[in-house]
């Protein structure tokens, strides 16, 4: 790990600007700061609460926002919650694995992109929704799900 | 300092007023954009792009806010134009090409574009040649807005804003006129009940903590909102967390409380940031932090945030998840009241009913239990008081966040209000109170039920937290139901066995019926898992796991029929679904 990640993740956990700071608030902090959890940072949350690497293990692991490698740099998320499920969202999901090669959840194989089922966006009103890079979308086709995506590739950084 | 006469609320009061009257009166006009998830999600963010951009270009000088949401979802992106003295001209569905043009033609040119609004808000007198009133609107004419009172209409980051339209009045009288014991009577009195799905009276629950002399007590409120379907939550920290900051602050005095927790789901990004801008602000004014308002009342609110975990909207996981831990629900007893979070006394309230709180203690208690359905002991009906808060979505032609009176019919809100199902379609059935709730058909008897909590538990279904999911004759009902027990599955924390491993079992059964696939003994072998999960689970999540599957095969076994017996679907089934395999790790 490099020293410009380290340095984030030790601001990250020991500069918490609120008042109560837990095991779940550091990863949090983490997460914000550098996008996953690696090994070091749940080194310094465990030192920084004063538990063990194991209390610390069984937190991040229990939800399921947290990464332990690093992003991708495009996070593709398409909800299946029964408001979406009921307006298509099945057929959008097909399109957004189809558009980034992938048969299920998780990273592509070049590194460049993931897709993660969401189960609430909490745009239910424009359903079927996706979001790419946390920017919500709504009232999805397939469609209009492939070409969101290429456009996002084709403007992703190069690895 | 302030002149003794004259308390420190009413110099902040008249500096709201100030400002409020130089927005809406003063010599610029004010453009507001709904900017909720919903209006994120339809494009409303370069819809305010565009509208600086134009500004600029134009060299006007205009007050662009990012309000939430008005609760017209369905109209997203939502713009106004108020004029200053004038009436508010609403446009909908608005995009960076038409707000460019409102702004030339309406903003910088005076003429509003009848033809692309939606309506106005306003003095008659003054409405404009074309545009019809936006109170006629079938989805607001029947509305009776109390928790959502300022929701799309104020900046929800401006906390002077929230106080020039009767933000903080409650607050202040609480402290000034009213003892702790007072103000408690006065939520006793209102019959406000619970709005997270248990619909337990609001007032004896804050009088458990009341009662307890522990001089450090805890406030949660709780806008863990993982139910997919229901956004009122979301959409009340979004348009107007301030209610409920204020709201709380005035439990925490009810219960001689000193902090409060505002615990959201990490992600949610507006709702997080507006209310940490209004708790920032309340420091600020001296409306939290120590000495509130000059008098011996201190109380402190943070926001807390959890990691995606469905159950830890659960009240006791909740604490779990509060204290950093895996948001697992805990024994009980000892009850929240007497071991909360961090082995304090805690009471755990829901966004909506924290949200009532500062009109019931304006309004009198009185006044809110005037409102909904009166109790009928004959018939186990406790009565419900004050609204509903509602989330539409599905098939249904006027999606949106609305609050009407409870006592409305289920009819009413869908036909007359929401429009009914589009395309020309039937209405199958209903998903309420999340995935939890199960279905109901859309039987002209259940569309008849009146939205009353006890009613509503009777008929086999739950009001609960207030979204309503509508499918038409085009659903298959054991898909739906798959799909709800899928996430149910995903969800469950894991503790309880019967409810970690039953909900993973009745999803391969769903999905075994799914594909045709399904066997006679497959029924009775789901109500043996649902009954196990019932009897063997802590929390709600195991408990009402089942409700899903007994929800639909009481309403529409003969589906579950055709797929075992008659092997076809029922439905446009598609033939492959996806959702995450795994439960907590």
């Amino acid at each position: 790990m490099d020293d410009a990640t380290f340095q984030l993740i030790d601001r990250a956990v020991n500069d918490q600007p609120q008042s109560t700071v837990t095991v779940l608030s550091s990863l949090l902090a983490v997460e914000d700061a550098i996008g996953y959890i690696p090994t070091e940072a749940v080194e310094a949350v465990a030192v920084r609460m004063d538990a063990t690497v194991n209390d610390v293990w069984a937190v991040a692991t229990f939800y399921p926002n947290f990464r332990f490698d690093p992003p991708t740099d495009l996070r593709v998320e398409v909800c299946w919650g029964p408001s979406c499920h009921v307006m298509g969202a099945t057929a959008v999901i097909a399109a957004a694995q189809e558009a980034l090669g992938l048969s299920d959840e998780g990273d592509t194989l070049d590194g460049k992109a993931t897709l993660r089922y969401n189960t609430c966006l909490g745009a239910c009103a424009h359903a079927p929704v996706m979001a790419i890079n946390h920017h919500l979308a709504g009232r999805i086709t397939p469609d209009s799900a492939r070409s969101r995506i290429a456009s996002a590739l084709a403007t992703a950084p190069a690895h | 300092m302030t002149a003794p006469t004259e308390s420190p609320f009413d110099a902040i009061l008249a500096e709201a007023r100030r400002r409020w009257e130089d927005l809406t009166a003063g010599d610029r006009p004010w453009i507001r954009v709904g900017t909720g998830l919903a209006g994120e999600a339809a494009g409303g963010f370069e819809v305010v792009a565009a509208v600086k951009a134009t500004l600029e270009q134009q060299q006007v000088t205009a007050n662009v806010s990012e309000v939430g949401t008005l609760g017209l979802c369905f109209a997203e992106p939502l713009l106004d134009v108020q004029t200053p003295n004038g009436p508010r001209v609403f446009y909908g569905q608005v995009t960076p090409e038409l707000a460019e043009r409102i702004v030339r033609e309406h903003v910088a040119g005076g003429n509003p574009l009848p033809e692309n609004a939606i309506g106005y808000l306003g003095e008659p007198a003054q409405a404009p040649v074309g545009i019809t009133n936006l109170q006629d609107h079938p989805m607001m004419a029947l509305q009776q807005r109390i928790a959502l009172r300022n929701a799309g209409n104020i900046d929800p980051s401006d906390l002077y804003q929230y106080i020039a339209n009767g933000g903080y009045s409650a607050l202040s009288k609480a402290l000034t006129e009213m003892s702790p014991e007072d103000t408690l009577g006065e939520v006793r009195t209102s019959g406000l009940r619970g709005r997270g799905g248990a619909a337990f009276p609001a007032g004896i629950k804050w009088g458990f903590l009341a009662g307890n002399p522990d001089p450090n007590k805890y406030i949660l409120c709780n806008c863990e909102e993982g139910d997919p379907g229901a956004f009122n939550d979301r959409g009340i920290l979004e348009s107007d967390p301030a209610t409920v900051v204020e709201g709380i602050t005035i439990a925490g005095y009810a219960c001689n409380a000193n902090r409060g927790y505002i615990f959201i789901r990490y992600g949610h990004n507006q709702p997080i940031d507006r209310t940490r801008a209004v708790i920032r602000q309340a420091y600020e004014l001296g409306l939290l932090g120590q000495n509130i308002l000059g008098t011996d009342f201190s109380f402190d609110v943070e926001v807390a945030l959890t990691g995606d975990s469905y159950v830890s909207g659960e009240e006791t996981a909740l604490m779990e998840a509060i204290e950093g831990k895996r948001s697992m629900p805990r024994y009980r007893p000892p009850f929240p009241a007497q071991v909360g979070v961090f082995g304090k006394p805690s009471n755990i309230n829901n966004v909506k009913t924290l949200a009532y709180v500062p009109e019931i203690v304006a309004r009198g208690g009185q006044w809110f239990a005037g409102i909904g359905t009166p109790p009928d002991p004959d018939n186990r009906i406790n009565g419900s008081s004050g609204t509903a808060i509602l989330c539409l979505s599905g098939d249904i032609t006027y999606t949106g966040l609305i609050e009407v009176p409870l006592g409305m019919t289920l009819r009413q809100v869908l036909f007359d209000m929401a429009g009914g199902v589009p395309n020309g379609k039937s209405m199958k059935l209903l998903q309420t109170g999340g995935p939890l709730g199960g279905v109901l058909s859309a039987s002209d008897a259940n569309l008849d039920l009146v939205l009353d909590f006890d009613v509503f538990r009777a008929a086999g279904a739950i009001l609960g937290s207030g979204g309503i999911i509508v499918a038409d004759e085009d659903t298959c009902v054991v898909d739906l139901t798959r799909n709800l027990i899928a996430f149910c599955q995903y969800e469950s924390c894991g503790k309880c066995f019967p409810c970690r491993m039953g909900m993973s079992h009745l999803l391969e059964v769903l999905e075994r019926i799914s594909n045709l696939e399904g066997t006679e003994e497959d029924l009775a072998l789901m109500r043996n898992i649902g009954e196990n999960m019932q009897a063997g689970s802590l929390c709600g999540h195991g408990q009402l796991g089942f409700n899903p599957v007994s929800s639909a095969l009481r309403y529409f076994g003969h589906e579950f029929d055709a797929h075992i017996r008659e092997k076809r679907h029922t439905g446009d089934c598609p033939d492959q679904v996806f959702s995450p395999r795994l439960t907590r790790r």
